[in-house]
């Protein structure tokens, strides 16, 4: 019979924490802000195709950072919890608060029940209908949920990457001036110069005439931005 | 030990990788809200959607459809609509029963969404139409009882850069077209009427009066397929599929179309 030494849950709780933190920080971050007309997340991203940004549905955005298995798996659960809503309901039923409520059951349970904590933190995004309020959740590796206003960082710089965004944020940015100052402050948070060709972008644009408001970013797109000064 | 997140979705379909089909996820999680036949439908007076028709054009492909839902000898819908857009580069028409077939192109559109959003990539033009194909397939009990649904699915295919036409019958037989197809109650006359007036290189104006005439030509002979009537604004839905992307045509290019038609008619 296998003997379980008694270990307190605090000292447990901690553990894992350190241990989830540790991972995160190993990582890459991510800044969301609100602009004038939707919701930018951009990240340094040197995959082009591993994307740490993504389309949940039609208002409704995702972003990741952390172990990249783990918040693509949460990733395709979202999708799959919003196609199945907004099949069985209504489009309009797909929320972000719902969705961030489901990854925070979800991530609270593997906090507390599994071996290992996931090593993620991730953003919902939902942008408004014309004169809404648009919604960004951050929900951490235990499932605690904050309901983010303006700016967030998150991620391996999510400190130094808030406070140098802090600085020049304005809400009524517009598209291009918000990536530029993305840049600048995930600059300034890696102490490094970015290049145009590894961020990767994503927006969620009120003024878009899909449905779907969500659209990438391209390369070019980037680099036309940050031209512009 | 499960690794399943709760309240979402399970995530492991089998031994590797994520089965990117949101039709497969629904049969796995909520089977009962899926189209089925009821008992003895063939008994019951269900609507039915009637002619649709698909051609290719210079830049793509034009789908229409009339606008008439039957039920029996009544007339149970005069302003139906038989043409979607299934994704940004592919349009499907639907003959047969309507409420299933309404569900079916439902369900075709979630499934390219899904899967694109899923994978990160659009399936290719060959890919959708082998899953309508499958789609179809998984309503043959339905189509045993009568409740039959024959779509035409039509897009643009970015590899080979040219418009291409798919049919299809209720066992979800599959066959591409070179120049056009019609299906439904009003399809022999509809498709008669295509061969005389379909040539290669059409423009998109033409095209769309092409389909419009066929239309007419099917309503004049089909008591199933609803002519346009210029009284209460009835027209038929067109569909323009090209490498910009699936869109209705605009109901003032129909109506002129519907127009020049019957005026010439008239003399």
């Amino acid at each position: 019979m296998s003997f379980m030494p008694y270990v307190p849950p605090e000292q447990l709780m901690k553990d894992r924490s350190d241990f989830a933190h540790k991972g995160i920080g190993r990582g890459k971050s991510v800044v969301g802000l609100e602009y004038a007309d939707g919701i930018l997340f951009l990240a340094e991203n040197p995959s082009a195709t591993l994307h740490k940004i993504s389309e949940i549905y039609d208002r409704v955005a995702f972003a990741g950072v952390g172990k990249y298995s783990e918040f693509e798996e949460l990733r395709i659960a979202g999708v799959r919890l919003a196609d199945m809503r907004g099949y069985s309901y209504g489009r309009e039923d797909v929320r972000a608060r719902d969705l961030a409520n489901a990854y925070s059951q979800a991530l609270s349970t593997i906090f507390t029940q599994q071996m290992k904590p996931y090593e993620v933190e991730i953003l919902v995004a939902e942008v408004a209908e014309d004169g809404g309020r648009d919604e960004v959740y951050h929900i951490l590796f235990d499932g605690t949920v904050t309901d983010e206003h303006g700016f967030v960082a998150i991620g391996g710089h999510a400190e130094s990457l808030g406070a140098a965004v802090k600085e020049a944020y304005q809400p009524d940015w517009d598209l291009a001036t918000a990536v530029r100052e993305a840049v600048k402050a995930l600059s300034a948070a890696e102490s490094r110069a970015l290049e145009s060709s590894s961020i990767e972008a994503g927006v969620l644009e009120r003024t878009r005439p899909s449905r779907r408001k969500f659209r990438r970013l391209t390369d070019e797109q980037i680099s036309g931005f940050l031209a512009t000064t | 030990m499960s690794r399943e997140p709760v309240g979402l979705p399970p995530i492991g379909d089998g031994a590797i990788g994520t089965n990117p089909s949101f039709f497969d996820l629904v049969v796995r999680t909520r089977p009962e809200s899926l189209p089925t036949a009821p008992l003895a439908a063939s008994s019951l007076p269900l609507p039915h959607g009637t002619t649709v028709l698909g051609l290719k054009f210079e830049g793509g492909v034009v789908m229409a459809g009339d606008r008439r839902a039957t039920s029996g000898n009544l007339i149970a819908d005069a302003k139906i609509r038989k043409v979607f857009p299934a994704d940004d580069l592919s349009a499907i028409a639907i003959a047969g029963a309507a409420g299933q077939a309404v569900e079916i192109v439902k369900l075709f559109q979630l499934e390219l969404e899904h899967y694109e959003k899923i994978t990160g990539d659009r399936l290719s033009l060959e890919g959708k139409a082998n899953r309508l194909a499958q789609m179809i397939r998984g309503n043959l009990p339905a189509a045993m009882q009568g409740l039959v649904v024959v779509p035409l699915f039509g897009g643009f295919d970015e590899r080979r850069a040219e418009g291409r036409i798919f049919y299809y019958d209720a066992t979800g037989g599959r066959w591409e077209e070179d120049d056009f197809q019609t299906t439904g109650s009003g399809g022999l006359p509809a498709k008669n009427s295509l061969k005389k007036r379909w040539r290669p290189g059409l423009t998109l104006d033409e095209a769309v009066r092409v389909a419009v005439e066929a239309l007419i030509d099917a309503a004049e002979d089909d008591a199933a397929t609803g002519g346009p009537d210029t009284a209460r604004g009835i027209f038929p839905n067109v569909v323009a599929i090209t490498r910009e992307g699936a869109d209705d045509v605009p109901e003032d290019v129909v109506v002129a179309a519907v127009r020049t038609v019957l005026e010439e008619r008239a003399r």
